[in-house]
């Protein structure tokens, strides 16, 4: 059911990308030949394009090119996009897991922590820290970053892949972009989680334990966290989402050969075929994650999944 | 008795956050407890039996504070004990029974799960030994499938057998203090009986002391040897239990007493023709029938009371006459005329002649109007008044109610009593100018003196204007005191119906039998002989 409706969302996304490429002005042909336009190559040019196609097959190609995984040629250089994509996707992936592995597991922490000591200095300054790292844009804080640990030569402030560069290396020169995007979606998750927690204290239960002698810490991490955990799941998952679509800024300032990146030439070259494939990545992405957020939060779920 | 003395309060005052000060909600109670005795607390509610209770274990809940007296706990004096000491004992050496074990089991763990975890984590003994114990104080505590309960979540397990799975959980650890805060008190009286029954039985058999906090009498009496009475923070009076049954002191004490002599006159047998009749009405939630060939009738200025334990069909029945369930056979007749069945085909003159009052008033009024506007919508939606006329309406509502306008009208539902939001729910019921209103356990949750005092609100306003009341209740007290029609009601079926005077004399159907003897009586032998009568029934 909810792959069903997964599934129907991907189709209405791609319509939409499809027809906001359709309304945007300009000749494509026209686009592509410039200069050396002329009425023969502009029809002949057409022609090979499918773009003489009334809109509903043209779309009926794309999308089916799509599920193929064959998103057609760019139409800047004539490579397959899948081509171009596929080392990207690759990239972007790899940013985006490695800033879920620093950011996850440290919000969680922080959250769990400000809520157990809850009003105290601690959460206060956790509270504040993550407040102060979400309220400044990224390129700020990509910026600053560079100029604290790149400009006294830590880290590289540059981003050079290439086949041959070892998984250790990649950590290391990732580890910036890596940084600028757990400052930005930490406050997120730390935040839920402390409130979920929190919101739990009242509970029954909670008073329950604390009448059978538990400790805080133990009240906390057993008897709260796992009924916290939904709106915990959902926040996280909505971030990493984030990290896929969102890093386009970043992988910008740190020159990161990702799929951010690709779009952000792709949109200044009117390469309109990637940048219909980006976006179809980046909703399926999208929905992915939040479908696998719902099932998650159902198997977490005692009541869902045992029935009475 | 002379037994050694192991819990001794002296002078203990508590303090609660009011706004932005305290006020003492707890003041100077003193209270002596022998090993293997069961104290008894009574009052009603904000009487601070839970509050003490709780500080019996060194224990104020968030918003309460400790502010004077002293508790020992078998020499350990609970409140200089560090925060650490206090932790060792609860659970161990002082247990605690809530009184929702619906809402204080964990909904994310195995019962059994929850059970070790006190013996495990007090080092009181292994995980494999723990579930072993507690398979036995499940078979004890009567339990079905001893073996495989504790394998379920709390939510797969029903309300009593959820409290008694948490009494267990109180032995877990063979406690010398068990506190039970109202444990029957979310139950129905079938059910109430055999948890009852339970808890006593596993206190003598462990030789438990204990504190049975409850606003019912007839329950304490079963349990206690002796009885304190609070009222408003302060003790009344404290006596052995029967001397208290006997011969009560104070003034106080012997109006919680009578608060159940409450009765409505005696109405004539009706003559006229129903002004509502259910006519072989069934009903199902998806597949799942709950009402099968259901009849019965309202009459105008009559009390039909209908009984039945939870899940019996009652407010299901309900559902079907407001038209929120439409049947799936059968028809709902007003006035001679079937009522469409569902609630979209209804005109609103229609709709305006069944109104109800809901359990929960916390719950059934919406907290973020004020009274003005909780009162004056129905009269305003359904009679259309406006302006000059809503206003005297409203005003006239609350004086019906017995609140004074001038103070009450732009109060919001959280600055009022438990007892002053049932009345909201009465009178904003009354607005519409109803024929019949639905009460719907309109007296549950309360305790009985604000009970009596709604019942008799309710009486006086069917002499008035001749309202039909269809009286939904677990509580044969309650329909003793007002009802003039009974209906029983049993997995979805009638199982008998007829004149009050007629149900509660014998013969009685089996289930009818069973219901009216399972209400407590006002006599500390009165379970003992209940059980022996039914086991040798059974025998």
């Amino acid at each position: 059911m909810r792959i069903a409706l997964g599934v129907g969302l991907l189709f209405i996304v791609s319509l939409v990308i499809f027809g906001a490429t359709e309304l945007l002005p300009g000749d494509l042909a026209n686009e592509l030949l410039g200069q050396s336009a002329t009425p023969e190559t502009l029809a002949a040019l057409r022609e090979q394009l499918g773009l003489n196609d009334p809109a509903p097959v043209r779309y009926w190609n794309w999308l089916t090119g799509a599920l193929t995984g064959d998103f057609g040629v760019s139409l800047a250089n004539g490579r397959p996009i899948s081509e171009l994509i596929g080392a990207r996707l690759g990239n972007t992936v790899f940013l985006a897991l490695y800033a879920a592995a620093l950011s996850v597991p440290i919000s969680l922490i922080l959250g769990i922590l400000a809520a157990l000591w809850r009003n105290s200095i601690f959460d206060r300054m956790a509270n504040a820290g993550a407040l102060t790292a979400i309220s400044f844009p990224e390129f700020f804080v990509a910026y600053i970053l560079v100029l604290w640990l790149a400009q006294t030569g830590l880290f590289p402030s540059m981003v050079r892949i290439n086949p041959t560069t070892t998984f250790g290396d990649r950590v290391y020169m990732t580890f910036l972009p890596a940084l600028t995007l757990m400052l930005v979606v930490t406050a997120h998750m730390m935040r839920m989680t402390r409130a979920a927690i929190i919101n739990l204290m009242a509970s029954p239960y909670i008073e329950m334990a604390r009448l059978k002698g538990m400790s805080p810490l133990r009240i906390v991490l057993r008897h709260a966290l796992p009924n916290a955990l939904a709106p915990i799941i959902n926040v996280i998952a909505l971030n990493l989402a984030y990290l896929i679509t969102g890093v386009v800024v970043v992988e910008v300032v740190f020159v990161y050969p990702g799929l951010g990146q690709l779009m952000v030439d792709a949109v200044s070259n009117r390469d309109i075929a990637v940048v219909q494939a980006v976006a179809l990545i980046f909703a399926a992405a999208y929905v992915a994650l939040n479908l696998l957020a719902d099932v998650l939060s159902t198997i977490t779920n005692p009541r869902l999944m045992h029935r009475r | 008795m002379d037994r050694e003395v192991l819990l001794k309060i002296e002078g203990l005052r508590i303090e609660g956050r009011a706004g932005d000060g305290w006020t003492e909600i707890v003041k100077g109670i003193d209270l002596t407890l022998h090993k293997g005795e069961v104290l008894g607390l009574i009052g009603e509610s904000g009487a601070g039996k839970s509050t003490v209770g709780l500080a019996a274990m060194g224990f104020a809940r968030d918003g309460c504070r400790i502010t004077g007296g002293s508790i020992l706990f078998d020499g350990i004096d609970l409140r200089q004990a560090p925060e650490a000491e206090r932790r060792a004992l609860r659970g161990k050496r002082i247990a605690y029974v809530a009184q929702s074990a619906a809402a204080s089991f964990n909904p994310a763990h195995k019962l059994i799960d929850q059970y070790c975890e006190t013996p495990v984590v007090h080092g009181v003994m292994a995980r494999d030994k723990a579930e072993q114990d507690a398979i036995d104080l499940y078979r004890r505590m009567q339990l079905p499938d001893p073996k495989g309960i504790g394998f379920r979540y709390p939510h797969q397990v029903s309300g009593g057998q959820l409290q008694r799975a948490m009494t267990a959980m109180a032995m877990a650890c063979r406690p010398d203090l068990i506190i039970f805060d109202e444990p029957t008190t979310a139950l129905d009286v079938t059910t109430q009986i055999e948890v009852l029954a339970a808890i006593r039985d596993i206190v003598r058999q462990f030789d438990t002391a204990a504190i049975y906090i409850t606003h019912d009498l007839a329950v304490v009496a079963q349990a206690a040897d002796r009885i304190k009475v609070l009222l408003r923070g302060d003790e009344v009076e404290e006596a052995d239990t029967r001397t208290m049954l006997d011969a009560p002191r104070e003034d106080y004490t012997k109006s919680l007493w009578a608060v159940r002599s409450f009765a409505r006159a005696e109405q004539p047998p009706a003559t006229s023709a129903p002004i509502l009749s259910v006519q072989n009405v069934s009903a199902a939630y998806g597949k799942v029938p709950v009402l099968e060939d259901v009849s019965f009738d309202i009459h105008a200025g009559r009390t039909i009371a209908v009984v039945g334990e939870s899940g019996s069909g009652k407010s299901t029945a309900a559902r079907v006459i407001t038209g929120l369930l439409p049947p799936s056979g059968g028809a709902v007749v007003f006035d001679g005329k079937p009522l469409p069945p569902a609630l979209k085909g209804r005109t609103r003159e229609q709709l305006r002649q069944v109104q109800m009052i809901y359990q929960m008033a916390d719950t059934a009024l919406n907290p973020k109007l004020r009274l003005r506007e909780l009162i004056g919508r129905p009269a305003q939606m359904y009679l259309g008044l406006t302006g000059r006329a809503l206003e005297t309406r409203i005003r006239d509502l609350l004086d019906l109610i017995e609140l004074d306008p001038d103070t009450y009208i732009d109060r919001l539902p959280g600055e009022l009593s438990g007892g002053q939001k049932q009345r909201i729910g009465i009178a904003r019921a009354l607005a519409a100018e109803p024929k019949i209103i639905i009460c719907d356990e309109v007296t549950s949750a309360l305790d009985q003196i604000v009970q009596e005092g709604i019942l008799k609100l309710l009486t006086r306003l069917q002499g008035e204007f001749g309202l039909a009341y269809m009286f939904i209740t677990h509580d044969l007290a309650t329909v003793r005191a007002i009802a003039d029609d009974v209906v029983v009601m049993q997995k979805g079926r009638v199982v008998e119906q007829g004149p009050k005077a007629q149900m509660f004399a014998p013969p009685h159907e089996p289930y009818t039998e069973l219901l009216l003897s399972s209400v407590p009586e006002m006599d500390p032998d009165w379970l003992t002989r209940l059980l022996e009568s039914r086991a040798s029934v059974s025998a």
